[in-house]
């Protein structure tokens, strides 16, 4: 009886890559809910100095829980890359600009105009390039 | 906007400064804490942030918050430059549409 022979540790399984796909599209939610909240918080302060600022960030509920969900999302995407590629995770994190887009025309009744709608896909679709050009290199 | 295009530039700072204090870490994870470079990486990114709020402040989410795809230029530009790392077809073609995506999010801008 021969010793089963050791099979060569997988790249990036395929499970893998779902569960990072997964992830960083997480990562969009709660990044765009972040930047909603930031907006909000920022708005209501009186003092936009650099001191007004942080003492802010630990006293307004809106900025606080804010920075906490940009900090989560920042944790969820370094998780993320461990996992994936990111040439593939590139263009999901752009999905980011759709929902923050999405948010602020719900909830701040912005408008979205034809020079706006063409700049924003421009960006998602540049970010998704530049995702490729990564692979390359790696 | 201005403050958002600012705040942009010194992040990208801020991760340059990180990359270069991270590839001098050791296992020891008191390095953690007394490397000079990723402190300087946490106070622009800091920076950049504080900017960032000033900007949003006023104006408009969905121009300013695309506009910091601008830090991917940046960024880019700094790999280039301090790490070596080459620019492939895809990063320049990349880099070019964020570029013109921005100019068009400043002409929708009111």
């Amino acid at each position: 009886m021969s010793a089963p022979p050791i099979a060569p540790a997988p790249v990036a399984p395929k499970r893998n890559r779902k569960l990072s796909i997964a992830l960083v599209f997480l990562c969009t939610l709660l990044g765009a809910a972040a930047q909603i909240l930031m907006k909000t918080g920022t708005r209501a302060t009186t003092d936009a100095g650099p001191l007004g600022l942080i003492v802010a960030i630990f006293t307004n509920l809106n900025l606080f829980i804010g920075y906490s969900l940009y900090g989560l999302s920042t944790v969820v995407l370094i998780i993320a890359l461990k996992y994936g590629e990111l040439s593939i995770l590139y263009p999901v994190i752009a999905l980011t600009y759709v929902w923050v887009t999405a948010l602020s025309v719900g909830f701040y009744g912005e408008s979205l105009n034809f020079w706006k709608f063409v700049g924003l896909t421009t960006i998602v679709l540049g970010v998704g390039v530049l995702g490729r050009g990564m692979k390359k290199q790696a | 906007m201005a403050l958002v295009l600012a705040a942009s530039f010194i992040g990208s700072f801020g991760a340059a400064f990180l990359k270069s204090g991270a590839d001098r870490l050791h296992r020891d994870v008191r390095t953690l804490f007394t490397n000079w470079r990723l402190a300087i990486g946490v106070f622009f990114f800091l920076a950049s942030s504080l900017l960032y709020l000033r900007g949003i402040k006023e104006g408009e989410l969905t121009v300013l918050y695309p506009m910091v795809s601008l830090g991917y230029v940046w960024t880019l530009l700094w790999s280039r430059l301090f790490f070596g790392e080459p620019f492939t077809r895809e990063k320049l073609i990349g880099l070019a549409m964020i570029l013109v995506g921005i100019v068009f999010l400043a002409l929708g801008n009111r």
